[in-house]
């Protein structure tokens, strides 16, 4: 069960011709996908492509009554590798998935698929995670369509364009037997807007016939002497399809202007952020209207060289726009023009950064360089030297360089991984620092204040493979951590299983939150919960254990830090061969909340007796050292400054977010910090009886506590009789 | 010059430009779909973008929203080129959810004078790096307020995370209310109103935290108001004869500026102990003032004395075993935490007590013969600490629990011939001793000595490192003496001490040292 439901959201994908859809860019493209008579489709969740997957996976009644097949993909391989099924069969299939981490991992079957070839069109939709907000290496997907001569689509980030290129992308993929890549970058797959829809359909042939009618044709194999004809095949016949595909139906697009001297080349993404850095520069309205004529490439490979030498022939000059590094395009049309003898000068990277995103201001400073530079007279005085006063000179806005803090993310309110980290820290503190190789997860949030635990991060699942050069003899061992998202995608394999050949010693803590929590929540092989659509319930001690370890250890509460501790210890002492794994495993806040609490309300509102935790801090006993918040980082527990004009320093608290998750009292008690944390357990609908007994407690816990207030000087007033 | 002359000129048309700054969890994303319903349902277009990621764990980040008026007619063949991200001067209303979010956005260029409304909660989400410091790291709102009153064209600025709690709603709907009020765009309050009523989730609360937040943003903020004005308590009798004797000698005896201070001191101390403990604090206090008369101190307002009165209370008490038993039965401290926990009447509270007594704290409990006795035998103390040194978790509310921590708090009587008493006792006057030599020489150094207090605090080993900090920083202190500039780097040191756990700004503060003396 995911995160964020999207039950609401399913309606809007059943919407028929001429209704407008209004919703999110990556919504809009799962639309498409439907109106396209797609057949199947596979993927994995990752920013921004997650929701693709949720929706789907809430739609999938709608799915089954269209006939079109889901797979939620054990990783990016296994989703690529399901277009296979579009290789003999005219069926259309989509795969999506984050990018470039996943077209990393799927790129063996991606380059597999492009050799094939394909007969029904095969779509990946890759959410490009690139620029702020981005969680991986800044990198481009362009260079794996390069390489596999895949066609790379890249539209304008609005609705109608993106959904656009979906059914486009089929067509091309149809036209030149090739598979389309769809890059959408975050904002664009984040983006509301609309577009008027049209009618889904089924898929004109079914998977079910193909299972029944099953065609082979040996050259489609990738496998000598075939994948050499395929390659030639590419070249010879696949590519000049796609190129006169993508020159006779325009998927490229002119915005002519009245300066005809100079011109821009843009990628398709990029195309909101020229015509706004243009009407910033008095060149553009917020119509599209421009006085410089823009070349779009919504087709970012191939490119299409008469289009191209077309737009530039009689320009002085254009610039390409084209994010990230290495300039593909900007060297590829250089060549064209040297080619062709054009002599207009070639803008690029000379104006516009190499890498790194291209925000608002470097667009605007970029098209403003290559103005100056091109055609200096269209630039107004103000836009040439915009004379507005900078903020950024103000002593009052550059003295907050000082004050503001830095707030990367971190690990939510009562998350199970906390008391993991904090738990190594006690280790640390103990024995000294261990090599620690990190994984991707929400747990690589150790590698920030406070915990500051791990040193690498080398791929999804290869955390502990990224500590197999640690195998020799020395006086520590390597800790690697990998979480169950990580496990399954290829960990099983590729960590554990590398570990026991190789006879690795080190410490593995698998840390299993019974979901793929930072992507969203999403159910996997080892989740607990009941999937009506999916098997769950698979172990990871049973698979760690099948594959050959003998040093396993489960802990069902990651809370008890000293359990914790302790089981890291023995790891670390343990002498035998072979790795020692720790599958540290309790649930996900985030997601137990979600299901917990309206149950918890409902039950209270029936009038039924529940408990729930919660701490705090008695601040007369804290003396604000905040060795506390320096073991846990948790979002409740924060500081505040007290009325005693004593106390100089804030006093550690505990706001009402608090889950009553025990870690702070179990850190402290851990970590023998102080004893100012209390658990109180909040009674709701108490029993009679409970009642009864409690006010006889009371009574008398009251009357001493009278009696010795009456008996002090500072209270004696105060205490009533 | 301009090319462009004689041409069809370009329209300006400029979208309204909204950014929204919030902390993953925040509910920024509620306060984007009811900003997206509301431009659609009067006929605006709107495009919103974010980038969720992994900020949307704490983090911070940004949404941002396009939005204009299209003429019904135009709305088939007019389509906006809208923006998908913030830039720097081109905001016309950002939102910030908390208050340094709002410094973020001042930062990052997007509130400028010409164009953008402010609309900001001042309360605070302490990031992890403000939180961990051992000293006070929080960083200062009112630089923020000084920023955001030159640059935005209008600020709006309350604390709506107290009017989110005092409505019980959510921040989203208090923001909600102060765009509403602060017209940025020409809809009418009801439309505001009518999107939270069919977004159909807490429609009641998040409308009672719309309404309070558009009355409160009416209200402008000329000043910074700080939420916790500095508590000067006064010298005064409370009824009780021995220690009104006591009140009435400070109030006599000591000038008036060490009042406040004296006040809480006393406080202190009494509460700690009992009456005599609070004549001991004031022979010292006393010992003290007659010093800093001779070296001048009237007219340093007798800083020195003010100062003294702080620390040597805090010296004076302590946190032991009874110190910590008794706050943990009060009266007052149970209904303290009914209300921090915000239990209802009718429900039932249990409270359990996180401790853990090493054999460090028993042996500082015992008798001092019977406690020195045990830590000079290291064997010993290590069996002992064997059979003690475990968590504890003590049911306070439950009888068992509260009559063990009751006793133990009724102990404090014998606290005058604990070990732990003595040590601390001599710690105090060896520390006295230094503060009364360097004040002959040196006023400020004098004043600095005192505050080193702050650095011994916490329990158990934050406590050993506090006070192995406090050492070092005297010690240096102490080669420091004859240097004019001594106070100002006893200062240095002990700001550094307070930076980080493990004193590794202040190894670096001590090398300084080191390279000049």
């Amino acid at each position: 069960m995911a995160e964020r439901s999207f039950a609401s959201e399913v309606h809007k994908l059943t919407l028929g011709d001429g209704q407008e859809f209004r919703g999110e860019g990556i919504l809009a493209i799962t639309k498409a996908l439907l109106q396209s008579g797609v057949g199947y489709v596979g993927g994995y969740q990752g920013a921004p492509i997650s929701h693709l997957m949720d929706v789907l996976s809430d739609a999938q009644e709608l799915l089954a009554r269209l006939g079109v097949q889901f797979s939620a993909s054990a990783s990016e391989a296994a989703a690529a590798a399901s277009l296979a099924a579009s290789i003999m069969y005219p069926i259309r299939g989509a795969v999506a998935f984050k990018a470039t981490v996943g077209t990393n991992v799927a790129s063996d079957a991606l380059a597999n698929l492009a050799s094939s070839g394909v007969t029904g069109g095969a779509l990946i939709i890759v959410g490009e995670d690139y620029g702020e907000g981005s969680s991986i290496m800044q990198e481009r997907s362009h260079a794996f369509a390069m390489k596999s001569q895949i066609w790379l689509l890249d539209p304008r980030p609005n609705l109608p364009s993106i959904v656009k290129a979906v059914e486009d992308g089929f067509e091309l993929s149809e036209a030149s037997n090739t598979p389309v890549m769809l890059e959408v970058r975050i904002r664009a797959c984040h983006l509301h807007g609309s577009f008027i829809a049209k009618d889904n359909k089924p898929p004109a042939f079914t998977l079910r016939q193909a299972l029944e009618n099953p065609r082979r044709d040996v050259n489609r194999i990738v496998l000598p002497p075939a994948s050499y004809l395929q390659e030639r095949d590419k070249i010879a016949r696949r590519l000049p399809a796609a190129i006169e595909f993508i020159k006779s139906r325009r998927l490229n697009e002119v915005f002519d202007g009245e300066e005809k001297t100079i011109g821009i080349i843009a990628q398709g993404g990029m195309y909101n952020g020229v015509v706004r850095a243009l009407m910033r520069l008095g060149l553009a309205d917020l119509w599209g209207t421009t006085r410089v004529p823009i070349y779009v490439m919504n087709v970012t490979y191939p490119l299409i060289d008469d289009e191209i030498a077309g737009f530039c022939a009689g320009k002085r000059a254009v610039l390409v726009v084209e994010e990230g590094q290495p300039d593909f395009i900007e060297q590829a049309i250089g060549s064209i023009l040297r080619k062709r003898d054009i002599n207009t000068a070639l803008s690029g990277k000379d104006v516009l950064p190499m890498a790194g995103e291209y925000t608002a201001e470097v667009m605007l400073a970029g098209l403003r360089a290559f103005l100056a530079k091109a055609a200096p007279d269209l630039l107004t005085d103000r836009a040439r030297a915009p004379n507005r006063p900078n903020v950024a000179d103000d002593p009052r806005v550059r003295a907050l360089e000082r004050v503001v803090p830095p707030r990367g993310p971190g690990f939510c309110t009562g998350c199970p991984e906390r008391p993991i980290f904090a738990a190594m820290k006690l280790v640390e503190k103990e024995l000294g620092p261990h090599h620690v190789a990190a994984d991707i997860g929400c747990h690589l949030f150790s590698i920030l204040p406070p915990f500051n635990i791990g040193t690498t991060t080398m791929g999804y699942g290869l955390g502990p493979a990224s500590a197999a050069a640690f195998n020799v003899p020395a006086g520590k061992k390597s800790i690697s951590i990998i979480g169950d998202g990580g496990f399954w995608h290829n960990g099983l394999a590729s960590s554990i299983g590398n570990a026991v050949y190789n006879k690795h010693d080190g410490v593995i803590v698998v840390i299993d939150n019974f979901y793929a929590s930072a992507t969203g929540g999403q159910d996997l092989l080892s989740s607990r919960a009941d999937n009506r659509t999916r098997s769950t319930g698979h172990p990871i001690t049973k698979a760690v254990e099948g594959i050959g370890v003998h040093w396993v250890r489960q802990i069902d509460r990651t809370y008890d830090v000293a359990r914790m501790r302790d089981t890291l210890k023995e790891a670390l002492s343990n002498s035998e061969p072979g790795p020692k794994v720790i599958v540290a495993a309790s649930e996900c806040m985030l997601n137990r909340q979600r299901r917990e609490k309206p149950l918890f309300d409902k039950a209270v509102q029936g009038g039924e007796r529940r408990v729930r935790p919660r701490f705090g801090v008695d601040e007369d006993v804290c003396t604000g050292d905040h060795a506390c918040i320096r073991l846990s980082g948790c979002p409740s527990l924060s500081v505040k400054r007290t009325d005693d004009p004593l106390k100089d320093d804030p006093v550690a608290a505990i706001d009402d977010t608090c889950v009553g998750c025990g870690n702070c009292g179990e850190v402290a008690d851990a970590a023998v910090l102080c004893p100012s944390f209390y658990q109180a357990d909040i009674v709701y609908n108490p029993r009679p009886l409970e009642r009864l007994r409690s006010r006889l407690r009371n009574a008398i816990i009251g009357f001493l506590q009278r009696r010795r207030a009456r008996r002090h000087p500072l209270t004696t007033q105060a205490a009533p009789a | 010059m301009s090319t462009s002359s004689g041409r069809a000129p370009l329209d300006t048309t400029r979208p309204l430009s909204i950014a929204i700054m919030a902390l993953g969890g925040q509910g920024g994303g509620v306060l984007v779909d009811w900003l997206v319903a509301l431009c659609e349902a009067n006929g605006w277009v709107a495009q919103a973008s974010s980038v969720p990621g992994v900020a949307q764990r704490t983090g911070a980040t940004v949404y941002y929203i396009e939005t204009l008026s299209v003429p019904p007619a135009a709305r088939g063949t007019l389509r906006p080129v809208l923006g998908l991200m913030a830039a720097a001067g081109e905001v016309d209303v950002v939102v910030a959810a908390e208050w340094m979010e709002a410094g973020r956005a001042i930062l990052r260029g997007l509130v400028t004078p010409d164009r953008t409304t402010l609309i900001a909660s001042t309360h605070r989400a302490y990031a992890v790096v403000e939180k961990q410091t051992p000293g006070d790291g929080i960083a200062d709102p009112v630089a923020v307020f000084e920023a955001a009153k030159s640059c935005a064209r209008r600020l709006i600025a309350f604390d709506m995370a107290a009017v989110a709690e005092e409505t019980r709603s959510a921040i989203s709907a208090v923001l909600f209310g102060a765009i509403a009020a602060s017209k940025v765009l020409p809809f009418a309050r009801e439309s505001y109103e009518a999107v939270i009523r069919s977004a159909g989730i807490g429609v009641e609360a998040s409308l009672r935290g719309f309404a309070r937040g558009y009355e409160r943003a009416t209200l402008p903020l000329d000043r910074w108001q700080d939420e916790r004005p500095a508590v000067r308590p006064a010298l005064a009798p409370v009824g009780h004869a021995a220690f009104d004797a006591l009140v009435a000698r400070a109030r006599d005896q000591f000038p008036a500026p060490c009042h406040d201070m004296l006040a809480a001191g006393l406080a202190r101390v009494v509460d700690f102990q009992d009456v005599d403990y609070g004549r001991d604090y004031l022979d010292l206090l006393a010992g003290l003032l007659a010093l800093d008369r001779s070296i001048g101190g009237e007219a340093r307002g007798f800083a020195l004395t003010r100062t003294a009165a702080k620390y040597v209370a805090l010296a004076m008490a302590y946190d032991d075993v009874y110190r910590v038993a008794e706050l943990k039965t009060r009266g007052s401290r149970f209904s303290r935490v009914r209300r921090e926990v915000a239990a209802a009447p009718d429900q039932l509270l249990d409270i359990t007590d996180y401790m853990h007594p090493r054999m460090d704290e028993i042996a500082g409990s015992l008798p001092a013969p019977l406690g020195r006795f045990i830590a000079r035998r290291p064997r010993l103390f290590r069996a002992l600490d064997r059979l003690v040194n475990r968590g504890r978790r003590v049911r306070t509310s439950r009888l068992g629990g509260f009559l063990l921590l009751y006793a133990l708090a009724g102990l404090r009587r014998f606290r005058r011939g604990t070990l732990r008493h003595q040590t601390e006792m001599a710690h105090r006057d060896a520390w006295l001793a230094r503060v009364r030599e360097a004040a002959a020489k040196n006023y400020d150094l004098a004043l600095e000595l005192l505050a080193c207090r702050r650095l011994v605090k916490g329990y158990s080993d934050t406590y050993s490192r506090g006070r192995s900090k406090f050492d070092r920083v005297m010690a240096a202190a102490k080669r420091l003496e004859e240097r004019n500039d001594a106070a100002a780097w006893v200062r240095r040191l002990r700001e550094a001490a307070l930076r980080d756990e493990d004193g590794a700004a202040l190894d670096g503060a001590l090398k300084t040292v080191e390279s000049f003396l």
